[in-house]
């Protein structure tokens, strides 16, 4: 993997807003044709971080480039071949679904307008409703036609800003498999999302709290990296069981799953001698399991929050 | 910037997005077709409330019939009612000054000498014009009086006196506005109070909708400049600023027989610069107001100095210097001339432009800085 192969490659990048620091040093690298997902917690800088990739925000330090474009002084270029969907709906409300897409395409001075258009309404599956006003759409059709309309300029990237916020688990899930097809045509994707489902889909992951970068690698390498331990338990009063457990030295989560209660630490011998009491008690069988990635985030936030907050 | 120029296909993107939201809004195209018809009724009429019984005060130097039936023929006229006879002229000036009476009427030594030997004498109207609501149809009343008051009084030798051209000559001498104001003056003004109102309003809403809705994250996302921006946003409200002129040019002469003395078409072409001047200015404060209502309160902050001190509500050369400075800094004021100027002067295009130079600098000056204002970037 050669430089060359970077579509974004940024280093250093920190933004504040009136004194208060929203982004603080984050590098990233996203490796052409790859969907890479960009997790963390609500406020953590993730859409900032992505406006500053596609040159809404000029960043305060630091450099880089993506598609080859400098961040800071070739905004133009970047933002031509780079389809941005923006958190919420971006669109006109007040424009019919075709208008809007007549609208970006002319913005981009695209040839054969019409004929692009159609082939665009075609494949989001529009063309009967074109004549509906955005603004009339439900929550996953104005996901699809605002996906539509950032790739109908054919960008190299996509940039999306939690696509899937408030869309349900079917839409959610063609969502995704529009993604992974543009993803195969050699379109590379960065996905800012909450959900641990979509997070698993993605080739890497950034994890961002606190406007710093707390890991990155693929799902696997991410949960291996975070030495993260846990043990299932079912059966008998799960309830009380967990308000025992939070106190014990060594256990940082205890989540129940339904039936099942995950109890995490990342210290694995601490954490095994803190249960083993627990253990030997009939009413409960204890199994060891394997950590999510919600598991790993949690107990990064948690960590970040006392290192930065 | 790399693209640093203006694309025609992103310009005329936005223009047509305006169009089609224009015409999906029909509650604001209904407003900006409303507002004009309303202001005229309510302005024009209300300045058609024709006073009559104004207080005169006469100073006579001829103590002639002629001058007693010409006193009379004002008193039965109807608009003049002669409230004091002064001696001097002295006198006469100060009621003027003092605004106890609205006119004085002075008829000159040898009145009736003159006038029997065919002399054609004048007798002077001095008016307090400073509302010329007040005192237009008296003066109108006047000339038309001038014709037939001593008919009565000529007959037999001097029956050839009788009629036009009339036997004595009216001067009216209209004090403290030299501008001669007339009642026709309202109705070219409200043009431009109309149109400072409705371009400011609408396109200083046009753009914080695009923040308070988050449209302006997509926008800002395209290649699109600012200026491309501006200038999209301005077109199409330019189209609607014609259709109020012309509506109010229209009831200017069917409702209200405003005469239209200059070419209509220099109007048309001066008009655009004083409409892309206003619609500078809205979206130069929408660049600035966080939301909707705050772009309606910064409308509002322009407009009532644009009102009040421009020479619509009160004549220019009677407010004091620092108004007047502050309203030679408003294009309304500019325009209010240009337009009277052009429409009952019979204005030029050499007497129009001193006019049209400053709302000129003044759209540039907005241009700067609303482009300066708008920001590309979200930070």
């Amino acid at each position: 993997m050669t430089d060359g192969d970077l579509v974004i490659d940024v280093k250093g990048l920190t933004k504040s807003f009136g004194g208060k620091v929203a982004v603080d040093g984050l590098d990233m690298q996203v490796k052409g044709g790859e969907i890479y997902g960009f997790l963390g917690p609500n406020g953590s800088g993730k859409t900032t971080s992505i406006r500053m990739l596609c040159g809404l925000l000029t960043p305060d330090e630091g450099s880089g480039t993506c598609l080859g474009f400098d961040v800071v002084r070739q905004t133009a270029e970047i933002k031509r071949q780079v389809g941005y969907m923006t958190q919420g709906f971006s669109l006109y409300a007040d424009l019919s679904i075709r208008e809007n897409l007549d609208f970006i395409a002319r913005m981009y001075g695209m040839d054969r307008r019409p004929e692009r258009v159609d082939e665009s309404l075609e494949r989001l599956g529009l063309s009967k409703r074109q004549k509906q006003l955005a603004g009339e759409l439900s929550g996953g059709w104005k996901q699809r036609l605002a996906l539509a309309a950032c790739m109908l300029h054919r960008p190299r990237l996509l940039l999306l800003d939690e696509p899937t916020a408030g869309v349900d688990p079917k839409a959610r899930r063609d969502f995704w498999d529009e993604i992974h097809r543009l993803a195969a045509e050699g379109i590379t994707v960065l996905v800012s999302t909450h959900y641990m489902d979509e997070a698993e889909r993605c080739h890497s992951l950034a994890y961002i709290a606190y406007g710093k970068l707390l890991t990155r690698g693929t799902v696997k390498e991410v949960v291996e990296g975070s030495g993260i331990v846990t043990w299932a338990v079912e059966g008998g009063d799960l309830y009380a069981l967990a308000a025992r457990l939070r106190s014990l030295p060594g256990v940082e989560q205890v989540v129940p799953f339904g039936n099942v209660l995950h109890v995490s630490g990342s210290d694995a011998a601490r954490l095994e001698a803190a249960l083993a009491p627990f253990r030997a008690e009939p009413a409960y069988r204890w199994t060891t399991a394997n950590p999510g990635l919600e598991d790993v985030f949690i107990q990064m936030m948690d960590r970040a929050k006392d290192s930065y907050s | 910037m790399s693209f640093p120029r203006f694309a025609w296909h992103r310009f005329w993107a936005m223009v047509v997005k305006e169009f089609i939201q224009m015409r999906r809004d029909r509650m604001t195209f209904a407003m900006m077709v409303a507002i004009p018809i309303i202001q005229l009724v309510l302005f024009g009429y209300a300045i058609n409330s024709d006073p009559k019984h104004l207080p005169t005060a006469v100073l006579s130097a001829d103590n002639s019939v002629f001058a007693r039936s010409f006193v009379r023929a004002l008193e039965n006229s109807e608009y003049f009612h002669v409230v004091k006879q002064v001696a001097n002229e002295h006198e006469a000036e100060e009621l003027l000054a003092e605004g106890d009476v609205q006119f004085v009427v002075n008829i000159p030594q040898n009145f009736a000498r003159d006038l029997m030997r065919g002399d054609n004498p004048a007798v002077l109207l001095q008016a307090d014009a400073t509302d010329p609501s007040a005192t237009g149809n008296a003066i109108a009343a006047l000339n038309a009086l001038a014709v037939t008051a001593l008919n009565r009084d000529l007959q037999g030798a001097l029956a050839a006196l009788q009629g036009k051209p009339a036997p004595f000559e009216v001067r009216i001498h209209r004090a403290y506005n030299p501008e001669g104001l007339t009642q026709y003056n309202i109705v070219p003004g409200l043009m431009g109070v109309i149109l400072t109102m409705t371009m400011i309003m609408m396109t200083g809403l046009a753009m914080t909708r695009e923040r308070e809705r988050g449209t302006m994250e997509n926008l800002l996302a395209t290649p699109v400049r600012p200026f491309e921006v501006m200038a999209g946003k301005i077109v199409p409200y330019i189209l609607v600023g014609y259709i109020q002129v012309t509506l109010i040019l229209i009831a200017a002469w069917a409702l209200f027989g405003v005469p239209m003395v200059g070419s209509v078409v220099l109007l048309y072409w001066v008009v655009l610069v004083f409409i892309a001047a206003n619609l500078a200015v809205g979206i130069t404060f929408s660049t600035v107001a966080r939301n909707q209502m705050q772009a309606m309160q910064m409308t509002f902050f322009f407009f009532l100095p644009s009102m009040l001190l421009s020479g619509f509500m009160f004549p220019f050369r009677g407010m004091p210097e620092w108004a007047q400075a502050i309203g030679s800094a408003l294009p309304l004021t500019h325009f209010l001339r240009m337009v009277r100027g052009i429409l009952l002067k019979g204005n030029g295009v050499m007497e129009t432009l001193p006019h049209l130079l400053p709302i000129g600098l003044f759209l540039l000056a907005v241009v700067a800085v609303g482009l300066k204002r708008y920001r590309k970037t979200l930070d």
